[in-house]
């Protein structure tokens, strides 16, 4: 299937493209060529330059020098409605759905004059159901898991009959099962003639569908390869530039600690009426052990983060920390208990985005480190120096790179900020740490390291759970493994015993036998 | 009943400009743009269209000259706030003072000099309908304008792919411009055409309501449609509601405070008794009593949080910066 651009039958080709932002060359001229109906890889590592160029390609930045040529002749793509007319289409990661607008609407407004909208949520909805992403027209994006609002995305894109389809890291945010049916749908563009742009940081799908792949760092392409014949290991250290830590664990053993976080029948009604609610939530964390919760996006997942973090507060007994009822009190009551959290959204909740890095770590950590951050004791007088210092430290420690002593949150890039915020609550050596997508969009590197940090912090004899949609991780990191499925929550056993068809079929919503073990967990919430 | 029309065609005269003005505001602020020049647009909107009735003759004429100095005085307002992204408070704050000055400058030499009325359109058959008849078809041109303006605005924003694009600037400026939206164009639009409305709405003040020109003639009623967008949670028929509402409780109590209750003692005894109940209420409360209706009413049926949050535009007063 693969084929050389050589052969003079490249649908794109980009020769000696260069972007110059202020100082900072983001792209280097960069050559790439994409040939007809191949699947086109796009590695590297956050800041290495891939979403520089992919909004060169789709018009919404100009390239500083250098030529695009799109089947041969050169085009200069002046606007993503220009890219759009020529056959470009884009899957984006972040940044172009509008929260307030229906599905339908969302899409209309990608397409060019002369769509009705019954019509387009007509086709979106037929499209949608086709190549097995199913939506509602008439839904709210905001009401949409982030699963869901890629699905929107990716169905927007193909409703345009794109001849080259540009997907920014599109199964960040799927199950196995619905990556392997992108797959599917990937394939069967690829053989309409389609060709596609594949951005990714996970490298075993980039083998196992890829024809090709361009691999940049800092800027400048350093390799093009066929994926195929490479291993994990070999692609990766040509993203990285060096080899990647492989995580390090002691082997599994059953964890006996004391039950440090607890849910105890906690239930929540929806809080829209397209959302999910919570239905009878049973489960425990013990004292040196990761519990990952597997499950497709939207089935409850950040519902039960919010639960157990305290941002939605529910009766006294339903949550416990270290034994304590805690479930009415709030996010900053139950860090003063040793808890910390790390949300799912980094920018605007996890952490604000037009605030420096100081104040961020400020704000999230005032009260449960009033002494250590506030001048004599708890009176409110911000001692910038201790928390400059703890700046510094988190920093240091998690490999944040920044361009500036102490930049806005925004400023840094996504795997970043995502070290910082991992970083600023390791710092507390919290008890119990609670975390919704640790490695979301997160870089290979960075993804280790923070990978790493849960383990150890486990090791260390803290509680972890572990929300996460991708199994890969689960398995890396999780001694037990819990799925959640339309809100409700099951046991799939010890990471090391359980297979990922066992997950699959319970993020579907299958029903296993009770098992013994599970019988005896809950023999242990009775105490 | 010739009174009671009487005062609900006063109602209608009070309510019609806070309307247009409004419905133009609504128009900017769904595309993510805060002005808060309202006040400064429709008073420059008040003098212009006196000062273009007097030289022409011609009101119709006054009326289009309110529109387009409006627009123009917004053209200023959109450079500052939305070309050199000033901050869109100070930015609308600065306009309102500025109008107020520009405008009593403007009108030293037309204080005391009687103005050129805009005649009703008296609209054959219809207005001879036994009670709504003269109120609803033989009103100003610009009641008309006005209840054509709700239609159409809300038309344009909920059923045209161009109200879709104008909503969709507003809810987030970015994914607009990902998209390829020209988010600049869509905001000077929608900020121009909030100024003509404006203007238009303050012309009606001094062709219409008075028929003279005052200073600070428009007395606060730019804040008012202001504040009717907001408690409105930006929909159109809600605001006609709100207009109206305002308009009658205005009018109403001015009447209260007016009412002589020896003249009123023929009355049944219940209307009587609630007359006196409201006349013995210290006139500076009735004076506020519009203003605290409204918002009382306007919030209680914008209780429904999830869709006020999917009217509210997301990006109301912020500034957009294209990345490099």
């Amino acid at each position: 299937m693969a084929r050389s651009a050589a052969n003079g039958d490249a649908l794109l080709e980009v020769r000696g493209l260069t972007k110059v932002f202020g100082t900072l060359k983001a792209n280097d001229s960069l050559d790439l060529s994409i040939g007809k109906g191949e699947i086109h890889a796009l590695l590297g590592e956050n800041g290495a330059g891939k979403s520089t160029l992919v909004k060169m390609l789709y018009g919404s930045l100009q390239p500083t020098a250098g030529e695009i040529l799109w089947k041969g002749k050169a085009v200069s793509v002046t606007s993503p409605s220009f890219a759009r007319s020529l056959g470009i289409g884009m899957v984006f990661q972040h940044f172009s759905l509008f929260e307030s607008l229906t599905v339908a609407d969302n899409i209309v407004l990608s397409l060019g004059p002369g769509h009705s909208i019954e019509q387009v949520a007509r086709d979106a909805e037929r499209l949608s159901q086709e190549y097995g992403l199913p939506l509602h027209a008439s839904t709210h994006i905001g009401d949409l898991s982030v699963g869901e609002r890629q699905r929107v995305e990716i169905v927007r894109c193909l409703l345009q009959d794109p001849e080259l389809i540009i997907l920014d890291e599109p199964t960040s945010v799927l199950t196995p099962q619905e990556a392997d049916n992108l797959f599917v749908t990937l394939n069967r563009l690829r053989d309409e003639g389609r060709s596609i742009l594949y951005i990714s940081h996970r490298l075993e799908e980039v083998k196992a569908m890829c024809d090709r792949a361009t691999i940049l760092r800092h800027g400048k392409v350093v390799g093009e390869c066929d994926p195929r014949k490479e291993t994990a290991a070999s692609l990766a250290s040509m993203m990285v530039g060096s080899e990647v830590a492989e995580v390090q664990r002691e082997t599994r053993e059953d964890k006996t600690g004391e039950i440090l976080l607890e849910v105890r029948d906690a239930s929540l009604p929806p809080a829209t009426p397209f959302s999910i609610g919570l239905k009878t939530i049973n489960m425990a964390v013990r004292a040196g052990e990761v519990v990952g919760i597997a499950g497709v996006a939207g089935n409850g997942q950040g519902e039960l983060f919010d639960l157990v973090s305290g941002e939605v507060a529910s009766t006294k007994n339903a949550v416990f920390l270290r034994g304590q009822e805690v479930g009415n009190l709030g996010i900053n009551d139950r860090r003063k208990m040793g808890a910390a959290f790390v949300p799912e959204e980094r920018l605007g909740h996890g952490a604000v985005p037009g605030m420096t890095l100081t104040d961020n770590l400020l704000l999230a950590r005032h009260a449960s480190d009033a002494v250590a951050l506030q001048r004599f004791g708890r009176i409110g007088w911000v001692w910038e120096e201790m928390v400059d210092k703890a700046t510094k430290r988190i920093c240091e420690e998690m490999d944040v790179r920044k361009s500036a002593e102490n930049p806005a949150a925004s400023a840094l890039s996504g795997g970043n900020l995502q070290k910082f915020i991992m970083g600023r609550e390791l710092d507390r050596q919290p008890s119990v740490l609670v975390v919704n997508q640790p490695t979301w969009g997160v870089d290979a590197g960075a993804a280790s390291r923070i990978r790493q940090a849960l383990i150890d912090l486990a090791a260390s004899g803290s509680a972890v759970l572990m929300i996460s949609q991708d199994l890969d991780e689960i398995f890396e990191v999780a001694d037990r493994i819990l799925v959640m499925h339309d809100g409700t929550i099951a046991e799939a056993g010890k990471a090391g015993d359980v297979t990922r068809e066992k997950i699959g079929l319970l993020m579907g919503g299958a029903h296993t036998e009770r098992d013994p073990e599970e019988t005896s967990m809950e023999a242990d919430h009775a105490h | 009943m010739g009174m009671l029309e009487a005062i609900l065609l006063t109602v209608f005269t009070a309510a019609t400009p806070l309307l247009i003005a409004a419905m133009g505001e609504l128009v900017a602020e769904r595309s993510g743009v805060l002005n808060l020049g309202v006040e400064g647009m429709m008073i420059m909107g008040a003098i212009a269209g006196f000062a273009f009735a007097q030289m022409s003759g011609n009101p119709y004429i006054g009326a289009l000259g309110g529109m387009a100095v409006g627009a123009l005085f917004s053209l200023l307002f959109a450079f500052l706030a939305l070309t050199l992204v000033t901050n869109q408070v100070a930015t609308g704050l600065a306009l309102t003072i500025l109008g107020l000055g520009l405008s009593g400058l403007w009108g030293e030499a037309f204080v005391g000099i009687p103005g050129v009325k805009l005649q009703p359109v008296v609209i054959p058959l219809l207005s001879d309908i036994p009670l709504i008849g003269r109120l609803f078809f033989a009103q100003d041109a610009l009641f008309y304008v006005s209840i054509a303006l709700v239609f159409a605005v809300s038309w344009f924003l909920f059923k045209t792919k161009a109200g879709l694009t104008l909503r969709s600037v507003g809810d987030n400026h970015h994914s607009a411009h990902a998209l390829g939206i020209n988010v600049m164009r869509v905001r000077y639009l929608a900020v121009m055409f909030g100024g003509a409305c404006a203007g238009l709405a303050g012309s009606h003040l001094s062709l219409v309501y008075t028929t003279q020109w005052i200073e600070n003639m428009s007395a606060g009623r730019g804040w008012i449609a202001l504040a009717l967008v907001v408690f409105a949670s930006w929909r159109p028929w809600r605001i006609l509601f709100g207009a109206y509402l305002f308009g009658a409780i205005t009018i109403m109590q001015l009447h209260i405070q007016a009412l002589n209750l020896g003249d009123v003692e023929f009355l049944p005894g219940p209307i009587y008794g609630i007359l006196s109940l409201l006349k013995s209420i210290p006139a500076q409360f009735l004076s506020s009593l519009p203003y605290l209706a409204t918002i009382v009413v306007l919030v209680l049926i914008s209780r429904n949080r999830r869709l006020t949050l999917i009217n509210t535009p997301a990006m109301l007063g912020q500034g957009f910066v294209p990345d490099r």
